[in-house]
């Protein structure tokens, strides 16, 4: 790897995406350039609008930039073809959703053992690392339960194991508290703080709340329009009051 | 994707949406199994047709004349080949030379006479015919009351049903109740006596020298032939089909062997200016009734005419032909249909989990992943509305065949097997219905495919 990039996981470079909707073009990414360090845990604010969540979608290759770069750990998104962008979503990047997006036919092994499957485990391995991840959001017991059958922040906790057990570099949180109460929010958030230090996940979560940001992101990073309009690295901030 | 994933995640989906997809896979089904059904009742019908019209003695039949007897069964026969005068005589050597051609399974004279029979010191009138074991198999001796000649020259006997009742002196008005078996029974083993003039020809005796050219000359002697009753045919008790063409048969061996004096010898001797004997007309079995062309050709090429009731019949199995591409197209539709169904049930899937497909590529699946899963649930529709489909056609065909025998007992008719599926057809089906519906799951699964999953994501 790049000496230079050794240390950013995420690397974007004059980032747009545009959407057209009729006859206006709306600039939803309008220009980014971002680094974001390995082992970071960085939140994106913004209020609704500002293109906070289609930065997101844009690392985590659910969508494709209109033009720019977006590095992360070491492939360029935007060169990639579909089914490139399928693997690295499969391998290097978990996604948590405010929705959780759990699939509710299946019961909760099922839901984290699903990524593994499109991974081409075997069985029994994938047992295996459902189980330990399960375990990291601590949720070894209700396995069999179908997620409807659990409350928000289990179902969240669910969510999370999912996005995890593929190990990935970059675990990037949509408004993962936004369906939440504010008790049930601050642990799930302590969870993703308690994995960032423990196993040095990078993190990257959107969220609007500017309370629970300055409590838990060790960087700020302010949007509005599309654009950066600051960016606050605290020293001493993501330490718990 | 490994398979056994694919059809884990196939088999789910369909569990999921339980009440839709059986009636989806209902739809395959009853396509299935009109096809199945009328696919086997047009095979059926056609093996019906054809093992009738075989064992008619009918269709692998070839009549042979010589083209000296100036009758032919067509103008075109009569207006090629050598000239009357110039052709070859139908004699033992023809005979011969005829049965020498592939698929021909015997040659037989035809052996017809009016004569007496005397049976319990009275004398009967009627038509003694002889008949080779090869027609054993005709439907004239079907439900036959004792048994067939037990070989080709045994003495021995087959009464048609009237003729048995004659004998008996059972009435045989047209509006009399059908003669109950039983009652036939004790003729059969009894004896009867044959009455024949022996045809003995001037050469064959050790005076023979006759001057050159002065035609066939010949005596008869009148014989009389003890024959042991074996059987007595009950189908067909008028005796009117062709080849029942007499009231009481002898094996055939045996009335060549008796040198039977036929009325075609007379005409033959009239016209005839050499001393060596001839038939009238030879009767040719042919092994099937695919082979009775080229038998015919064959036998024409040496110079004789020919006649087999093929030759009116192509028309008929024409018909046959039509029928079956008229049942296979109804079918056909009836599968469309379902297949419409397919691709309904699968776009509206899509629809309905457009969001699953969204959380599906977010977590890492690909374009191919989620194609497959879609195509394999077409597929698993398939496969079972195609079992199911199968089983459906076969009891309905079997439940038409019994309701068919049922009336057909009502017209005191005989069980007819009208309705045939042979396995090629059953695994047939099932496979069409597999492949009709993987190509209805390729249209909504490339479409599932498609799907960018920042939208399928956006969808409630």
């Amino acid at each position: 790897m790049n000496p230079s990039n050794g240390s950013a996981a995420v690397r974007a470079e004059n980032l747009t995406r545009h959407y057209r909707m009729g006859e206006s073009l709306i600039r939803a990414v309008d220009g980014i350039s971002l680094e974001i360090a390995s082992g970071e845990f960085a939140a994106l604010l913004g209020s609704s609008g500002s293109g906070k969540s289609s930065l997101l979608n844009l690392i985590a290759g659910l969508d494709r930039p209109t033009s720019g770069t977006v590095n992360v750990a070491g492939s360029d998104l935007a060169q990639l073809s579909r089914e490139e962008l399928a693997k690295y979503r499969r391998h290097t990047v978990g996604i948590v959703f405010q929705s959780f997006n759990l699939i509710p036919t299946m019961s909760v092994v099922e839901n984290v053992e699903l990524p593994l499957r499109f991974a081409e485990v075997e069985p029994a391995q994938r047992r295996a690392q459902s189980n330990e991840a399960l375990e990291r959001v601590g949720l070894a017991a209700r396995l069999r339960h179908r997620p409807t059958e659990l409350s928000g922040g289990e179902q969240q906790r669910v969510a999370i194991a999912r996005a995890l057990v593929n190990r990935p570099k970059v675990l990037l949180a949509d408004e993962p508290t936004g369906n939440l109460d504010s008790t049930t929010g601050k642990e799930v958030l302590d969870l993703l703080q308690g994995l960032n230090r423990t196993i040095g996940l990078t993190v990257i979560m959107v969220t609007h709340e500017r309370d629970l940001a300055d409590r838990y992101a060790g960087r700020q990073i302010f949007l509005a329009d599309g654009k950066i309009v600051a960016d606050e690295r605290a020293q001493g901030r993501g330490e718990r009051a | 994707m490994r398979f056994s994933d694919v059809t884990d995640l196939a088999t789910r989906n369909l569990r999921e949406a339980l009440l839709r997809n059986s009636l989806t896979t209902m739809g395959i089904a009853v396509g299935v199994a009109s096809l199945v059904a009328m696919l086997s009742l047009g095979i059926g019908l056609q093996q019906m047709a054809n093992s009738r019209l075989q064992k008619s003695g009918l269709f692998d039949t070839v009549v042979v004349t010589s083209r000296r007897d100036l009758r032919s069964f067509s103008r075109e026969q009569e207006n090629t080949g050598p000239a009357a005068s110039e052709s070859r005589a139908l004699d033992d050597v023809a005979r011969a030379d005829i049965a020498r051609v592939p698929n021909v399974i015997e040659v037989t004279p035809d052996i017809r006479f009016i004569t007496e029979l005397r049976y319990d010191e009275k004398p009967h009138l009627t038509m003694v015919a002889g008949m080779p074991l090869s027609d054993r198999s005709n439907d004239v001796f079907e439900n036959m009351l004792g048994n067939f000649f037990s070989s080709a020259s045994a003495p021995e006997i087959i009464l048609q049903k009237r003729f048995a009742e004659e004998l008996l002196g059972i009435s045989q008005s047209p509006n009399a109740p059908e003669t109950d078996p039983a009652r036939l029974k004790p003729l059969i083993g009894k004896e009867i006596t044959l009455h024949y003039a022996e045809r003995i020809y001037a050469t064959d005796s050790a005076a023979g020298t006759q001057p050159e050219g002065a035609g066939v000359n010949f005596s008869i002697i009148p014989h009389d032939k003890t024959l042991r009753i074996v059987g007595i045919a009950v189908e067909d008790p008028e005796g009117m089909r062709g080849a029942a063409r007499g009231r009481a048969f002898i094996p055939q061996a045996l009335a060549e062997s008796l040198h039977i004096m036929l009325p075609s010898d007379l005409r033959e001797s009239m016209r005839s200016f050499t001393s060596k004997p001839a038939y009238s007309s030879l009767g040719v079995k042919v092994t099937s009734a695919s082979k009775v062309q080229a038998v015919q050709d064959a036998i024409r090429k040496m110079g004789f005419n020919t006649f087999s009731i093929l030759d009116a019949t192509k028309s008929l199995r024409r018909f046959f032909a039509v029928l079956d591409i008229f049942l296979g197209i109804f079918g056909s539709l009836a599968l469309v249909i379902a297949s419409l169904g397919i691709i309904n049930t699968l776009l509206m899937a899509i629809l309905e989990r457009r969001r699953e497909i969204g959380i599906m590529k977010a977590i890492g699946a690909s374009d191919r992943d989620v194609q497959v899963i879609f195509f394999s649930e077409a597929a698993v529709m398939g496969l079972a509305g195609g079992l199911l489909g199968v089983s459906l056609g076969w009891v309905l065909g079997r439940a038409i065949n019994f309701g068919t025998n049922f009336y057909l007992k009502q017209l005191e008719m005989p069980p007819e097997n009208l309705w045939s599926s042979p396995w090629w057809l059953l695994a047939g089906a099932v496979l069409f219905a597999i492949v009709v519906s993987i190509l209805s799951g390729l249209f909504p699964a490339a479409r599932a495919a498609k799907l960018e999953p920042v939208e399928a994501l956006r969808y409630e």
